[in-house]
């Protein structure tokens, strides 16, 4: 056997970057604080993909579906999390996909995150979290192959 | 999802097995070969419309109106839009989407984000293996959008039978920069925007550059559309559909699927024989110390391909 062959012929993969659905859900237009987060991850390497204002969690899981989205990143102001977050999180095990790991962002009380993460909810960041901490709950949480 | 459910999730027309098998040709993992050999469908090819233009010239809108006149013929129609990636952090914002959202539910279409990262062979070996991809699950449209910003779009014009350039009034000097390279792709010109003041001259400068080059047995149409009023969008879907009969009547349809099936191997082979050269010149010292001695790469070029041989097909792929 050469040793081309023992080698175990593979093609060289690029590693495969995270990506991330980032969406709005519900009626709630203040979306500069999740277009800082975008493009922060962007510059930390992950690929996001976003959707943009006023989603369903239907809207949202089927984006993360069709494009093969290891993450979903919420964000809400409107106060309505204990809905919506949830919401998605039912709507992926629906569609058998509670692999995809949710995570949101926004005003969210101390109370509300204990209960949305029994929920199912990965992690919630709150006004002030740094981006750096984002970051690294990411890629703790999706090591580079 | 484990590998050996993909291919039955693909064949039960299940969007994330098509999903999951879209990033493994986007990893260019090789195993995709068994999947498209695996399914009666692999061979079927889509029809392919190719969009590319300067970033806010209206393409995602424009493919928004398109996608919506295609699915009143009952057509499945699949979108794939190519974004570039940060050349520093390999990060991507992929924001396509946000222009289709009333498509979002419905699943007769498909929309794909794709960076263009650094894909070794190039884009355009992905992109033709996606575009196998949705022609095997069922698509009989797929739409290529592709920023013209020097990194994918002459790729994807190679892949697409039909390429349409979007630009839009007050370009200006923008008309002039992109002469040399995206205007000689164009098989449709989109004035967009033409509601805006400018359209008619932005309309006469393409005119006037198309007139001094050479004649062409297509010559190429200059449609105005103004995509987000929805106007200019069946005429858009007509010079495409004359550009698809003029394809067929002179031939060039079949001489163009011979070409590009042909420039398919060809990649494969250059992207196989890549991968194991890299291979023996990180892990064989025989080849590595020529490559020392020589400061010149033929001789161990020619060596490696001496040495591998019938050998260059990945694992992974073999039968």
């Amino acid at each position: 056997m050469s040793e081309v062959a023992a080698a175990g012929a593979q093609v060289e993969e690029p590693a495969r970057p995270v990506r991330i659905v980032l969406a709005k859900v519900g009626l709630d237009g203040h979306d500069r604080g999740v277009k800082v987060v975008a493009r922060a991850l962007r510059d930390a390497g992950f690929e996001i993909i976003y959707t943009g204002l006023r989603q369903t969690p239907q809207m949202v899981v089927e984006a993360a579906l069709q494009e093969d989205a290891q993450v979903i990143g919420l964000s809400l102001h409107s106060g309505a999390h204990m809905t919506l977050f949830p919401a998605v999180v039912e709507e992926l095990r629906r569609r058998r996909a509670e692999d995809i790991v949710v995570f949101g962002g926004g005003i969210v009380p101390e109370d509300d995150i204990v209960e949305l993460k029994k929920q199912g909810v990965a992690e919630i960041f709150t006004p002030g979290a740094p981006l750096q901490s984002i970051i690294d709950w990411l890629r703790n949480r999706f090591p580079a192959r | 999802m484990p590998e050996r459910n993909l291919l039955a999730e693909f064949k039960a027309g299940n969007i994330r097995g098509l999903a999951r098998a879209i990033s493994l040709v986007e990893q260019r993992d090789p195993s995709v070969r068994h999947l498209l050999e695996g399914l009666a469908n692999g061979a079927r090819r889509p029809r392919v419309l190719g969009f590319t233009g300067a970033p806010g010239t209206g393409k995602s809108t424009l493919v928004d109106a398109l996608v919506s006149n295609l699915r009143e013929s009952e057509l499945r129609v699949a979108v794939l839009a190519v974004d570039p990636n940060s050349p520093y952090s390999g990060g991507a914002i992929l924001g396509d989407r946000i222009r289709m959202q009333r498509h979002a539910l419905d699943p007769g279409v498909y929309i794909r984000s794709m960076g263009a990262r650094g894909h070794l062979g190039g884009l355009s070996v992905a992109t033709r293996e996606a575009v196998r991809l949705l022609g095997a699950f069922g698509f009989d449209e797929v739409i290529l959008e592709t920023v013209g910003v020097g990194q994918s779009e002459l790729e994807v014009a190679a892949i697409a039978d039909t390429t349409l350039v979007v630009l839009t009034p007050g370009l200006g000097d923008g008309v002039q920069m992109i002469k040399a390279g995206i205007m000689e792709i164009a098989d449709v010109f989109v004035v967009n925007k033409a509601d805006l003041p400018g359209a008619q001259k932005t309309m006469q400068e393409i005119r006037s550059m198309l007139s001094m080059g050479p004649k062409l047995s297509w010559r190429a149409p200059i449609v105005g559309a103004s995509a987000i009023k929805g106007e200019g969008v069946d005429e858009v879907l007509a010079a495409v559909e004359r550009h698809r009969a003029h394809l067929e009547a002179s031939g060039e349809a079949a001489e163009r699927a011979e070409a590009r099936l042909k420039d398919e191997a060809a990649d494969l082979v250059a992207e196989w024989a890549r991968a194991q050269a890299r291979r023996l010149l990180d892990q064989d010292e025989a080849v590595a110390g020529r490559l020392r001695r020589d400061r010149i790469p033929y001789a161990a070029a020619e060596e490696i391909l001496t040495r591998a041989g019938g050998r260059l097909v990945p694992e992974a792929a073999r039968t």
